[in-house]
């Protein structure tokens, strides 16, 4: 294996892919779940590695909620590392030698993508609350125009955790003979009472900021509070009880003792002021509400309806799930391999046990590095 | 009978339960392998007898050697049932030296039966004469190939005979469609339930 030159840039970070640039796809229109039409469309991608001449080493990864087209390498824009380093790259799992890896921002979104904060044509201002409601199965059937505009018939893999694993369970059901393994992690066949309520409470906040105004705050103004609200509530979901212990256990944040007042002293408390503070400078309020809505309603059917759908599918599956994520539960994704199985589908599942909740998938761990790497070898050493 | 026919068969080193199980199987079939450890035994099934199988593992380690092999596996209990098998799903379900390990014996062999056609249980036998002499003589829990652990770490929950399964089955109205005593090499047709070390039957509904 040829091990690329480790490339240093400006902003202090290194990536053996050295700095990406995101680029953009338009197409002219896309028939929205809801009925609706949404015109014209931009994605937002970035590729990594090569597309061999059978066109037939393609894997897309699908970002999870506030995650974007920038998966791996340093971006030019901003200098941070994309948000699956640990995953993407020469050697790595999704091993930029051997595959072409491309990764999309979702519609709704705002980092490139048609989404709320962008300019809608015939009015030439802002979406804002104008912008169409979009479902997973809108953002997947976006991808799929990436993806043909790639010239790509059949995708080697999707892979992707929480948001992103139901794209892959979306791209299976909507696009089965053009996926050929799927790799969904920590994630759901529907979202359940307890998850909308989490996002709802997200929503609530933002939409209760006076800065909100309706959504249409572009230029004017910008519901901060809400937003970091939302944030913080996300990122408590996002980790468990016991990596927030380990990490911050009962202590104050540079002092001894209470302060018998109500500043942020607890280390926790500055942790997720800090977590707030610094999302609202990346993330767009309104695409918040629009990504949640969309997670919220997604349900990919029934049980029995699914097992039907998938009977004798062709694509392989490798389920993963972790032990201590309580927002996407290890038990939802033995529903789906439940629902694979029923269907004859080839499915591999594995709990990694992991202190950390349901964010386990993004940092670096070897059990996840495993079982992909050898995942993906085997169904790529054996063609077809 | 189907156990018997060990002529002929690749050589698949030490494990001779592999060789024997083997031989056991049909070409083409759907097993499923409960306690599949590295998933060996798929992997050699799949290859000289392709059959469509899936193995279950609790020992996450051992879900990282199934995946490196290409074998398919889930991470679950079985001691839990297999609720989310419909009935007769597969045409054999394997327990290979699994059995002795569960927690509830007896519930893992009625949904094995229930999930597959057949079921195919190996175990350590524990009326082995050197067994008997280990405990009858020397007045110690014994240590064998089958039975390599000390007391006070082996895996192994139930310690039970030829004997003791025959009167088990017939106990559970469960038919034995055949089984043989053997050692490391060979079956034993002399006497198993004393000169064999392991055990393996071949087991449906009544």
């Amino acid at each position: 294996m040829v091990i690329e030159l480790v490339k240093e840039d400006v902003f202090g970070e290194s990536s053996p892919l050295g700095l990406r640039e995101t680029k953009f796809f338009t197409f002219d229109s896309l028939h929205l779940e809801s009925g609706e039409v949404l015109s014209p469309v931009t994605i937002a991608y970035e590729t990594y590695g090569e597309l061999n001449n059978q066109k037939d080493n393609a894997i897309l990864i699908c970002h999870a909620l506030t995650g974007d087209a920038h998966a791996a390498g340093i971006s030019k824009e901003t200098g941070k590392l994309g948000w699956w380093e640990i995953m993407i790259g020469p050697g790595k799992p999704f091993d930029t030698n051997k595959y072409f890896v491309i990764c999309s921002n979702v519609i709704g979104g705002c980092k490139g993508s048609t989404g709320p904060g962008s300019i809608n044509p015939n009015t030439g201002k802002h979406y804002g609350m104008s912008f169409p409601v979009v479902t997973i199965r809108d953002m997947v059937n976006a991808q799929a125009k990436l993806i043909d505009h790639l010239g790509i018939e059949r995708l080697f893999c999707v892979a992707g955790g929480s948001m992103g694993g139901m794209q892959v369970l979306q791209w299976v059901y909507s696009y089965p003979e053009r996926v050929k393994t799927a790799i969904p992690i920590a994630t759901t066949l529907r979202h359940t009472a307890q998850q909308i309520a989490f996002n709802e409470v997200g929503r609530r906040a933002i939409m209760n900021d006076p800065d909100w105004m309706g959504g249409d705050y572009y230029g004017i103004t910008f519901p901060a509070n809400g937003l970091a609200v939302a944030r913080m509530i996300g990122h408590i979901t996002y980790m468990s009880d016991l990596s927030m212990k380990e990490k911050f256990g009962r202590k104050l944040r540079n002092k001894e003792k209470f302060g018998y007042d109500f500043e942020a002293e607890f280390e926790v408390e500055q942790y997720l002021k800090y977590r707030g503070e610094t999302f609202v400078h990346r993330f767009d309020a309104n695409s918040y509400l629009y990504i949640t809505k969309a997670i919220d309603y997604f349900d990919l059917g029934d049980n029995k309806d699914l097992i039907k759908k998938f009977y004798n599918l062709k694509t392989k599956f490798l389920v993963i799930s972790y032990s201590h994520d309580w927002l996407y539960p290890p038990y939802q994704s033995r529903e789906i391999v439940k629902v694979l199985k029923y269907a004859w589908v080839d499915v591999t599942y594995c709990e990694i046990s992991s202190t950390y909740g349901h964010d386990a998938f993004l940092i670096k761990n070897q059990e996840q590095e495993h079982l992909v790497t050898h995942f993906l070898n085997n169904a790529y050493s054996k063609g077809e | 009978m189907l156990i018997a026919k060990v002529n002929n068969s690749v050589y698949l080193g030490e494990r001779f339960d592999f060789q024997i199980i083997l031989n056991m199987i049909r070409e083409n079939s759907k097993v499923l392998d409960l306690g599949c450890g590295d998933g060996e035994l798929l992997r050699i099934l799949k290859e000289h007898k392709n059959v469509r199988g899936v193995g279950i593992e609790n020992d996450e380690r051992m879900i990282y050697a199934c995946v490196s092999k290409g074998v398919t596996v889930e991470h679950a209990d079985i001691d839990e049932g297999l609720p989310d098998f419909p009935d007769k799903f597969f045409d054999y379900c394997i327990l290979n030296f699994t059995l002795q390990e569960t927690k509830k014996p007896k519930k893992v062999i009625h949904e094995a039966l229930r999930v597959g056609d057949e079921v195919i249980v190996s175990f350590p036998n524990f009326a082995y004469y050197v067994v008997r002499f280990s405990i009858g003589i020397l007045g110690k829990t014994p240590r064998t190939k089958a039975l390599p652990y000390h007391w006070d770490e082996t895996p192994n929950l139930h310690y039970f005979t030829i004997k003791d399964f025959i009167e088990f089955c017939d106990r559970e109205n469960i038919s034995i469609v055949d089984y043989k005593g053997f050692t490391d090499s060979k079956i034993i047709f002399f006497y198993p339930n004393f000169f064999a070390e392991k055990a393996v039957f071949l087991l449906t509904k009544k």
